[in-house]
């Protein structure tokens, strides 16, 4: 094809030794550079968040090694049709998993999510953040977009089976998450406008209908969303902190493991969901801007990638996974910043914590694989 | 079918999947720009309000105390001072779990160092403390204990020895009752102390001058800053963290300087020495107090090294009564002492001349009862004018006296005294005593019959018997009344503060009271030749003079504890111990130019002329006779007043 000639006779005039490697290693240059960069400044802060724990930052490098292997295996070996072939098989893995969780689970922090499988401990609703998406583009890859009422149809069951498991976990911010990955799939596959407009008052009804639904705590961090001074040491306590600490570190900071809050303990899970607020403690608005930059460039370049899919299944998928992406990071520093409700959704690449790294980077390397072997199908 | 109809559009479908990535990213923009936002309103618009509030958070204020004020006497002696002491502290949470705290305890008990009965308040001590706290669980270590502790310092974690400073009086239990004591702050004191001030302080004053000056000597706080995690656990930097705080040194209390003699104080105790008793000396020109002495007292260190229950209840439970101060909370019949008194009464209202003479046949009748009045001398003392009245302590003379001065005056005369009333010492406690009137009968007693006043109550009443009780402040306050001719200042304790930390000392003014007014030098002066006399050769008094190169003027006085029968004979062997008379004595010296009032009470001591009169005396002397105190331990002891 023409358009294939021309971008690789222009690929190959900018081919450096490094460059090479990459490609070797099926990986976009610039996505890797800015992901690399994002981890980077996340073991720095992890350091200092967790008060200089090189116990800590030893686990979390070794969260960050499962979760690059996990990448650069993707990124190298799938290809969209594997992927697309494994994607129900990974849905129904998923699903078994999860009811294996509700029966037998592991409790953690109080909610069955964890599987604890001997040598490894992990959260089976991970598996889904990818194994949704991947369905429903797997569904939508051999219809014709947009999709039918029907295929909607298909989509939201297909959906909401995960998600209320995960919610009966219960795991509220998860299982919103991974209904959030099923709906960008739906919102990029074209769904109409009309439909969306129409779903606006259905939502409404399912959101007071949740309310009656979802558990206490949840309901209390809801209620503590809308007035965090109402229980100062309570549950208002993580948004009243989280703020002092952002709003204190001022527009250059206090300097790295200089942040008061977070070094002092005031800051409530400073390593883990509320990271966010560590940085704008010490490195004050521009830091904190800095990372929004870099979170938007891999999210922009991700899209980018996504588009130039050649099968309604990698666009798809990777669309989706570009912005779940953003969705990690928009709830988690809008719910540090106190502009969403607490959720325990962490600061992707940059919390302490393996799962969520390893399942975003697995991400990154489906979309990675998606992306360069994309010459390979059906030439 | 419209199934087949509808086939797979590549490009169209790609288009679709552009345009709404292409939305996406204006979505994703807009709501990261959003997110920027905030962060800008939080760090930009608002950062004036989080500096604050972050401030505020991790820096706690920490009170520093202020060290106590030190205690002299009027010579600079060092009365109470603050030692560093050692001892023993726990900080829980470094202790472990609350099985291993009670094992700790348990073994602390177990080597000797922790009384088995006190372990439930030590605990609850403990509990009510921060986990990260330290707090003391024995007071003052002796060498001996530190030796055990450190022998078995390896069982415990979390329980180590710290200095401290404490309370120390260096006499110890000398003049207690008129210093006080130091103890660890009471749910009682709470109540009234203002907890800013006393942040950080663990002992109080709780008695005498250490209770009445705490706010001289307590001082002023001062303050540090300090860095506190969440948990309230102070820090001392976290990591490379390490801010600037501020700190404001607290204020010593000033020192107080009191109106006491050492010399005296320790002559006055011990001349009490085995008794149960009080002495009061006063200067009777400024009401300086030199010496106040009360028997058995107690060692006050023992309470800032903290009591055992045990041993509190000890104190407690004495039958002596060692916590008591006698001096101005032990009331007793003033017995023969109040005479003087009284004898210058019925010259001041003229019921009597001096050289007026009654005969003393050794007992009196009220006119038209049969009631007989006995004199302490059954054989009478014969034809007999108020100075030698005075001197051999007349019971009929004054029965005479008391009947013509009647109750009302005698009320009012004794009141100016200071009888029935505080003297006005500036140590709170003292009891008022009682002096009994008409009024007060019907006052004090429910059913009118007990509510009348009987003429015969008035002649008991002149003798210093009945209802009047006194306490020995109070007879010590009225004596330096006489010996200064009226002229009366209220007792003081503390005659000066000394600013912490330098040498100006600022005096308090001397406070004078009402006094005797209208009595003429010559009547004072059959008062002071009355009680001369009773010093003298045929005096009641006599012993105390013996061999005094001064001239003493002195009455003594005997308090009936029980009452005896109409015909019955005071039998000194006969009577159980503790139901004996008391033994009063008021003196002042020298007698031409008094310089120091002194009353003496001894419980159960018999006579105030064999048992008072040479404790008295080593107080006279040691204040008149500086270099020739050793003399009092030489004066003949043979001497037998009735």
């Amino acid at each position: 094809m023409m358009f294939d000639d021309m971008s690789r006779s222009r690929t190959r005039r900018t081919l450096s030794a490094g460059g090479r490697t990459l490609r070797l290693l099926g990986l976009d240059g610039p996505l890797t550079g800015v992901l690399t960069m994002i981890i980077c400044i996340g073991i720095l802060v992890v350091y200092s968040a967790s008060g200089q724990n090189v116990k800590m930052v030893e686990h979390h490098l070794g969260n960050i090694a499962i979760a690059v292997a996990a990448f650069l295996a993707l990124a190298r070996f799938a290809t969209p049709q594997i992927l697309r072939l494994a994607a129900p098989g990974a849905y129904a893995v998923g699903v078994l998993l999860l009811i294996v969780v509700d029966a037998t689970g592991h409790v953690g922090k109080g909610a069955q999510r964890w599987l604890d499988i001997g040598f490894i401990r992990f959260q089976p609703s991970e598996i889904m953040k990818l194994a949704v998406p991947m369905i429903c583009a797997w569904y939508m890859h051999e219809r014709p977009l947009p999709p039918t009422f029907k295929d909607l149809l298909v989509m939201a069951i297909l959906i909401a089976i995960p998600t209320a498991m995960i919610v009966t976990q219960p795991d509220l911010g998860t299982a919103l998450l991974i209904a959030a990955s099923g709906l960008i799939v739906m919102l990029l596959s074209g769904l109409q406008l009309q439909i969306i407009l129409l779903s606006i008052p259905l939502l409404s009804g399912a959101a007071w209908a949740g309310w009656h639904y979802i558990h206490d705590y949840q309901r209390q961090r809801l209620l503590m969303f809308l007035n965090p001074q109402s229980d100062r040491l309570g549950a208002g306590y993580h948004i009243i902190q989280s703020q002092i600490a952002i709003g204190s570190g001022g527009v250059f900071g206090k300097g790295y493991m200089h942040g008061s809050q977070a070094q002092l303990d005031f800051l409530p899970e400073r390593s883990t969901d509320f990271i966010f607020a560590v940085i704008g403690e010490e490195f004050g608005l521009l830091g904190q801007l800095l990372i929004l930059t870099l979170y938007g460039i891999v999210i922009g370049r991700a899209l980018y990638l996504a588009m130039q899919g050649q099968d309604t299944f990698s666009r798809l998928t990777g669309g989706a996974i570009a912005l779940s992406f953003f969705v990690y990071v928009f709830v988690n520093s809008g719910m540090v910043s106190g502009i969403l409700p607490v959720v325990g959704v962490p600061l992707p690449l940059i919390s302490y914590g393996g799962t969520s790294m390893v399942t975003i980077m697995a991400g990154f390397g489906i979309l990675m694989a998606l992306h360069s072997h994309r010459k390979l199908v059906g030439s | 079918m419209v199934r087949r109809v509808r086939i797979k559009d590549h490009w169209g479908e790609k288009r679709i999947f552009t345009v709404r990535s292409i939305v996406a990213g204006v979505v994703v923009a807009t709501l990261l720009l959003s997110v920027a936002a905030r962060l800008f309103y939080l760090q930009v618009l608002r950062y004036d309000y989080y500096s604050e509030l972050s401030q505020g958070n991790r820096v706690r204020i920490e009170p520093i105390p202020p060290s106590r004020g030190l205690i002299l006497d009027r010579h600079g002696v060092i009365l109470a001072e603050n030692l560093p002491a050692f001892q023993l502290e726990l900080v829980r949470e470094q202790v472990g779990t609350p099985a291993q705290l009670d094992a700790s305890l348990a073994r602390l008990v177990a080597i000797g160092l922790l009384d088995k009965d006190d372990v439930p308040s030590i605990k609850r001590t403990i509990l009510s403390h921060h986990v990260y706290e330290s707090v003391p669980i024995k007071l003052q270590l002796s060498d001996e204990e530190m030796a055990v502790f450190a022998v078995h310092r390896f069982e415990f974690t979390g329980i180590d020895i710290r200095t401290r400073l404490s309370r120390h009086y260096p006499f110890g239990p000398l003049a207690v009752h008129a210093l006080g004591y130091v103890a660890a702050i009471s749910a009682q004191d709470v109540q009234h102390i203002d907890a800013a001030a006393y942040a950080g302080t663990t002992l109080i004053g709780k008695l005498g001058v250490e209770r009445a000056y705490e706010n001289v000597l307590h001082g002023t706080p001062g303050f540090r800053e300090v860095l506190v995690n969440a948990a309230g656990r102070p820090v001392e930097k976290q990591g490379v963290f390490r801010p600037i705080l501020k700190m404001r040194p607290p204020i010593a209390g000033s020192d107080l300087i009191l109106s006491l003699d050492v010399r005296l104080q320790r002559a006055a105790e011990q001349g009490l020495q085995g008794l149960r008793g009080a002495v009061v000396a006063i200067n009777p020109n400024n009401g300086d107090i030199l010496a106040l002495a009360s028997t058995p007292g107690f060692d006050p260190n023992e309470f800032a090294r903290g009591l055992t229950n045990k041993q509190y209840n000890e104190l407690q439970q004495d039958i002596d009564k060692p916590l008591i101060d006698r001096a101005l909370r032990g009331t007793y019949p003033p017995g023969s002492t109040v005479k003087p008194f009284y004898a210058l009464a019925a010259l001041h209202f003229g019921v009597m001349t001096p050289d007026q003479t009654i005969f003393c046949p050794g007992h009196y009748n009220l006119p038209g009862s049969r009631h007989v009045y006995h004199d302490w001398k059954p054989a009478g003392h014969g034809t007999i004018a108020m100075r030698r009245a005075i001197a051999q302590s007349c019971d009929v003379y004054f029965y005479q006296v008391a009947e013509k001065l009647g109750i009302d005056r005698m009320d009012e005369f004794m009141g100016v005294f200071g009888f029935g009333r505080p003297t006005g010492i500036d140590i709170a406690g003292e009891k008022s005593g009682l002096m009994p009137s008409p009024a007060w009968k019907r006052r004090a007693y429910k059913h009118a019959a007990d509510q009348i006043w009987f003429p015969g109550e008035t002649l008991i009443v002149g003798i210093g018997q009945g209802y009047m009780l006194v306490t020995p402040l109070q007879l010590a306050h009225a004596v330096a009344g006489i010996a200064a001719r009226g002229r009366e200042f209220a007792p003081r304790l503390v005659i000066g503060e000394r600013a912490p930390g330098t040498s100006k000392v600022t005096m308090l003014p001397v406070k004078r009271q009402r006094g005797i007014t209208g009595v003429t030098p010559d009547q004072w002066n059959v008062i002071f030749d009355g009680m001369e006399e009773a010093t003298q050769p045929g005096g009641t008094a006599v012993r105390v003079q013996a061999g005094a190169p001064y001239k003493l003027a002195a009455k003594t006085g005997t308090a009936q504890v029980f009452s005896l029968g109409k015909n019955q004979k005071y039998n000194v062997k006969q009577v159980a111990e503790r139901l004996r008379d008391h033994a009063v004595f008021i003196a002042f010296a020298p007698a031409d130019e008094p310089k120091l009032a002194v009353a003496v009470l001894v419980e159960n001591g018999g006579h105030g002329g064999s048992t008072d009169g040479p404790i008295a005396r080593r107080i006279f002397d040691e204040y008149l006779l500086p270099d020739k105190a050793a003399m009092t331990a030489n004066a003949p002891t043979t001497v037998k007043a009735p």
